[in-house]
């Protein structure tokens, strides 16, 4: 019944969420229309997303997301500096990064964790090879910029998601 | 309003108003479309960011609400879209095989020199 | 205090408005007019959220939030248009 009811208890608990912060959580007949919402959503959007992840450390989620906060607030601090310095110092690269996840929703949430930090940007995610197309603003060498993505981004993901 | 709260939502207005700015700088001073998409997807997010961030303080303890998150509904939006719009207009750029988006020699260092900005 | 960073502000995002502007007429390509577009977008985003701070009135936070929504779906549908010459497959 349960399963039935919330078959994705955690998209549920965003839905409600969100619906929580848009409306300011204004009144208590609010709050009832955001629980329905958080009912019937999640089994409308279930066509479009058949294989839920599965969130295995909620604990390490959270630091990751700390580690993310402090790197785009830092990546923005260097494009800002090198956008108006000098140009002809940059070398931009496309990087190809080989991956070792290989789960369609990783990789995406991956690829929009790469488009908001350090200066590079996700083009394209090989789903043969598994290889995520980067590019990057200033790459004078790229191995360097591969073994960072993995280490700083993937492999805490591939941990918090089990895949 | 307290002279803390007041400094700290003033830095957050000037602080996000600059990297709107710095964003834009990129983008229009920025030789090729890729190199382009770094400024915009980055900096304006942050800037936007700072500024919403200051305005959920500012509205937080008002007369009409205790606590002001809505703010954070346009912030989360944002940080979920930026990359999408990215990865689209970078595949277009690919696409229609603009300067400076030819992939066949990535990740040889050789080749990273190709096409010095300016 | 709030007045004067208020008033940096507008004139900054104002700045930055003006270098879009320039991205957008100059081009050259399509996809540079559309990533303009976008960041003219987001930045008006800023200017609704200080508008209102300064009038003290939350109704410009429902502005702000369709403006990002409009923005978003506008950009998407421009680029699917340049990819695959059909917005709608």
């Amino acid at each position: 019944m349960r399963r039935r009811l919330l078959p994705r208890p955690l998209l549920s608990l965003s839905v409600f969420l969100i619906w929580a912060l848009i409306t300011n959580a204004a009144s208590l007949a609010l709050l009832v229309l955001g629980g329905l919402l958080a009912i019937v959503v999640p089994h409308l959007a279930a066509p479009f997303w058949p294989e839920p992840p599965h969130l295995v450390r909620p604990l390490s989620a959270l630091r990751f997301l700390a580690v993310f906060a402090v790197d785009i607030v830092t990546a923005n601090w260097r494009v800002a500096r090198q956008v108006i310095g000098p140009l002809h110092r940059l070398s931009p690269a496309f990087v190809e990064v080989p991956l070792d996840l290989r789960d369609p929703f990783v990789a995406t949430l991956l690829a929009s964790v790469v488009s908001l930090t350090p200066g590079t940007v996700a083009i394209d995610v090989d789903r043969q090879g598994w290889i995520l197309l980067v590019h990057a603003l200033d790459a004078p060498d790229p191995q360097a910029l591969i073994d960072e993505i993995k280490e700083r981004y993937e492999q805490p993901l591939r941990e918090i998601f089990a895949c | 309003m307290s002279p803390l709260r007041e400094t700290l939502i003033a830095a957050l207005i000037v602080l996000g108003a600059l990297f709107v700015l710095l964003g834009s700088i990129g983008l229009a001073r920025l030789p090729d479309f890729l190199t382009r998409l770094h400024g915009p997807t980055k900096a304006t997010t942050v800037g936007v960011g700072a500024i919403l961030l200051a305005s959920a303080i500012f509205f937080s303890g008002s007369e009409s609400s205790a606590i002001s998150l809505h703010e954070l509904a346009i912030l989360l939006f944002l940080f979920i879209t930026a990359p999408v719009t990215a990865h689209l207009l970078a595949k277009a750029a690919l696409h229609r095989q603009l300067p400076g988006t030819d992939v066949a020699d990535a990740e040889t260092p050789a080749n990273d020199k190709r096409e010095a900005p300016d | 205090m709030l007045t004067a960073a208020l008033e940096i502000a507008f004139v900054l995002i104002a700045l930055a408005q003006a270098l879009n502007l320039y991205r957008l007429l100059r081009g050259p390509d399509l996809c540079d007019r559309i990533l303009a577009l976008d960041t003219l977008g987001i930045s008006a985003i800023a200017l609704l959220v200080l508008f209102g701070i300064r009038s003290a009135n939350t109704a410009y936070f429902e502005v702000a939030l369709l403006l990002a929504l409009l923005g978003f779906v506008g950009t998407v549908a421009l680029c699917k248009f340049l990819l695959r010459g059909d917005i709608i497959e």
